[in-house]
């Protein structure tokens, strides 16, 4: 699987990414990065501690760094859930964590493919 | 390459993403040092860090402690946002957001997703705007003070034609001026009565060059005509002040130039008296602008003092003199006052200033840029860099702790000395939660120290407080002296502190020796006679109805003991007794050293139960000492027989004593069959016997 596959495996826009960033090799430098950002697990553990809050910071950086690398899928779904948590607690905010869970799972599953083959190869 | 010689300039990025810091770190690429923060309070210390040095500051808005916006009222509040640009990087997009931020002074927005070509164009585009405009502000600024010194010129030059038509010495004006100066920096020292800036005493000692330009329309025979001049032509003399004024009023466009003002003002009244009696509109007392009054009083002295055509000049104290006796007209007693306190230093003043008017016709051009605030030029801050370097400099040098602590944003900074000896961070955000220091200080300190400095006010702002501090692993006793600092508004408001912590320990324990030495005896720690007087004194004052008992003792036979086991030996006898004594009785009693082997216990009793504690410290006393058994005599009165009075009360424990000493190792109660005066401590008299006796020290003598 090259880059571009694993960007069109989790709805991204590879040729977005790589226009504004110059460079393939950044491009890949800071997909594998997204793997360490601990912005999900305290996405997680705002929304366990219903410290909604915390849980709106951490939505909002996620979106911040899905826009910055085009990951388009979890960039709407991080940005819906963002908007749902500005003002606290609403109603939807359960069924677009959930959809965030599955992004981010779908999302980091391809890296980690990606990570893996390159090791091999 | 030349470029890897030069200093990078430096970025701060703060952003609470990693992912987004690297990113940006990444696309401003290797031209640039990158200083990061992942909150708004790391973000407010690294500027404080390196408050001269950033030329960019890349912000995020949603960050946690503190947000963008945070740092932005900061930034306003300490004027950091006037000399460092602020790009915002936030994925916050609605208008809203940009408006306020543009408000709060950023200079630019990038929106995500960051386009790397975007990103550095902006950095670059920002960096040379403010950096062009650091350099265009400093050329205004020399061009502003070079046309200021040029219109000054003008002035001088254009005095200077009337002065020489007048035929004077040429020195008038600079004369007037000098005096105008000096005569408003006084009073403003004075009062408040006329609220005037330095601004304005820079206006009017200007203006006050342009007062006798109307003379340029008098005919010059009338001018320099040597006898009197007759009435009408006085009447056309005393025309140049409305002629001068009406000129500076005809100036094109110019009528609402402040200096233009001022010096109308000064024109048209400087002839008009305090009584009314003056030219040409006759004013009144406060009427008169003060700017014309004060011209007015220096042209009088100028004039007594300069020869001309028509006089000899006067002494400086003989026009003095004149002036205060108002032979010159009538003059407003407050600047009588003030001309009398500035009197001495006027000859000195004008000849001083005959040389170095040209240093200070800078003042207007620094009054105008600190008046209308204008944002630091590159001299400010050069200014600032060197203030830093000295502060910095002192620090280093000084072995105290010193350190700063602004309230918004809580951060402290302590100098790097000071830090390595606390063991502390010389940066600490939070200070009043930090758990070390609140180990090191405890909270009660830091409660009352802050309450301390917010007990201050802008005119008294320093306070002392000393305390002990945990300094590795050691108590010390420590001084702070601080400083609050007071906002500039209004009412002001208190929004940190500076100050320095004093190692006082070695002397607080010098104090603590010495005053423990002014209240015990040396020999066996027991309090010393005066100020056991001064204890019991203070007790019997203030606890009327409690109940006390005041016993004398003696050493049986000490004097033997000192014969026989020498004087070593006796001391440590005494010291013996007073250990003996300590142990036998309460706390809150007083045992005391009165005399060579004579001691003083002090104990207060409750109903009925004072025989019975008599008796056990009584027993518990007699004891031995290598040997030589140590037994008392003791003599003691109650506050209940005798009454409060501690001169009544020693006498009569006295006079028990010496009834008691009779046989020795007994104690007695004063009785007032014993009052005719027998004493064993104060030897007053002996020829008296008291009632006795009973066996050894086993009661009170009942009668």
């Amino acid at each position: 699987m090259s880059l571009k596959e694993c960007y069109q495996s989790i709805g991204g826009n590879y040729e977005d990414a790589v226009g504004r960033l110059y460079s393939e090799k950044l491009v890949r430098k800071f997909v594998f990065k997204f793997l360490n950002d601990p912005s999900y697990q305290l996405l997680e553990k705002s929304m366990q501690e219903q410290n909604y809050a915390e849980a709106f910071r951490a939505s909002h950086t996620i979106k911040g760094i899905c826009q910055n690398l085009s990951f388009n899928r979890l960039q709407e779904s991080s940005s819906a859930l963002t908007e749902a948590l500005r003002a606290g607690y609403s109603p939807q905010v359960p069924e677009l964590v959930e959809k965030v869970k599955a992004d981010y799972r779908e999302t980091v599953e391809a890296i980690q493919r990606l990570q893996a083959e390159e090791g091999m190869g | 390459m030349d470029s890897a010689n030069q200093k990078k300039l430096k970025i701060l990025i703060a952003d609470d993403s990693e992912m987004n810091r690297a990113i940006l770190s990444e696309m401003l690429g290797s031209e640039y040092e990158i200083l990061e923060a992942e909150n708004g309070i790391q973000a407010l210390m690294r500027i404080q860090e390196h408050e001269t040095e950033l030329s960019l500051v890349l912000l995020d808005i949603v960050m946690p402690e503190l947000d963008g916006y945070g740092v932005l009222k900061t930034m306003n509040q300490r004027r950091w946002i006037e000399f460092i640009p602020v790009i915002m990087i936030s994925a916050e997009s609605g208008t809203s957001h940009v408006e306020r931020a543009y408000d709060m002074g950023v200079t630019d927005f990038i929106t995500r997703p960051f386009d790397a070509r975007v990103v550095h164009r902006r950095v670059v585009n920002t960096i040379l705007l403010y950096a062009k405009q650091k350099k265009l502000l400093d050329l205004v600024t020399e061009q502003v003070r070079e046309k200021e010194e040029q219109s000054s010129l003008m002035i001088e030059i254009l005095s200077h034609i009337v002065e020489f038509r007048n035929g004077e010495s040429g020195m008038h004006v600079l004369h007037i001026r000098t005096l105008t100066d000096i005569l408003l920096r006084h009073l403003v020292q004075m009062t408040d009565r006329y609220s005037l800036s330095q601004a304005d005493i820079t206006r009017i000692s200007t203006a006050s060059a342009l007062h006798d330009i109307g003379k340029i329309a008098i005919p010059a025979e009338i001018l320099n005509k040597p006898g009197r001049l007759t009435e009408e032509e006085f009447a056309t003399m005393k025309q140049h002040s409305a002629i001068g004024a009406s000129m500076l009023e005809s100036v094109p466009h110019k009528e609402d130039e402040p200096l233009i003002k001022t010096a109308y003002e000064i024109c048209r009244w400087h002839h008009e008296r305090y009584d009314g009696r003056g030219y040409p509109d006759g004013l009144k007392g406060e009427e008169i602008p003060i700017s014309a009054q004060i011209v007015a009083l220096a042209d009088v002295y100028d004039a007594l003092t300069s020869e001309r055509v028509y006089k000899k000049a006067f002494s400086h104290e003989k026009a003095i003199a004149m002036i205060l006796n108002s032979e010159c007209g009538v003059i407003n007693p407050l600047l009588l006052q003030c001309l009398s306190e500035i009197a001495s230093i006027i000859p000195e003043e004008i000849n001083r200033k005959q040389n170095s008017w040209s240093a200070s016709q800078q003042e207007i051009t620094d009054d105008l840029l600190r008046q209308n605030q204008l944002t630091a030029s590159e001299r400010t801050l050069q200014l600032l860099e060197h203030e830093r370097m000295k502060y910095s400099f002192f620090a280093a040098m000084s072995d105290e702790i010193q350190f700063e602590f602004n309230f918004f944003p809580p951060i402290a900074t302590i100098s790097a000395l000071g830090a390595e000896r606390l063991g502390l961070p010389e940066t600490i955000s939070d200070p009043l939660h930090n758990a070390q220091l609140l180990e090191m200080l405890g909270s009660e300190t830091i409660q009352e120290l802050r309450e301390a400095i917010l007990g201050t006010t802008p005119e008294e702002p320093v306070i002392q407080y000393e305390c002990k501090l945990c300094l590795q692993e050691e108590a010390r006793w420590m001084r702070f002296i601080c400083r609050a600092s007071w906002s500039a508004d209004e009412p002001p408001a208190c929004i940190g502190m500076i100050g320095k912590v004093v190692d006082i320990h070695e002397t607080q324990l010098k104090i603590d020796r010495l005053s423990f030495q002014a209240f015990h005896d040396e020999l066996t720690g027991a309090y010393n006679r005066r100020y056991a007087k001064q204890q019991i004194i203070e007790r019997l004052e203030t606890h009327t109805n409690s109940k006390f008992a005041l016993a004398l003792l003696d050493v049986d036979k000490f004097k033997t003991v000192n014969d026989t086991r020498g004087h070593d030996f006796g001391d440590r006898v005494l010291a013996y007794a007073a250990q003996k004594m300590q142990q036998s009785v309460r706390n809150e009693d007083i045992v005391a050293r009165i005399g060579g082997d004579e001691f003083l216990l002090f104990l207060e009793y409750k109903e009925n139960n004072l025989e019975g504690m008599v008796k056990r410290i009584f027993s518990s006393l007699i004891g031995e000492l290598e040997g030589f058994p140590i037994s008392f005599s003791m003599g003691v009165a109650e506050t209940d027989s005798v009454g409060n009075d501690y001169e009544t009360l020693f006498r009569s424990a006295d006079q028990a004593l010496y009834a008691a000493k009779e046989n020795r190792g007994q104690y007695r109660f004063y009785h007032n069959s014993m009052q005719t005066g027998s004493s064993t401590i104060s030897l007053i008299e002996r020829n008296s016997t008291p009632t006795t006796t009973s066996a050894n020290g086993k009661g009170r003598n009942a009668t």
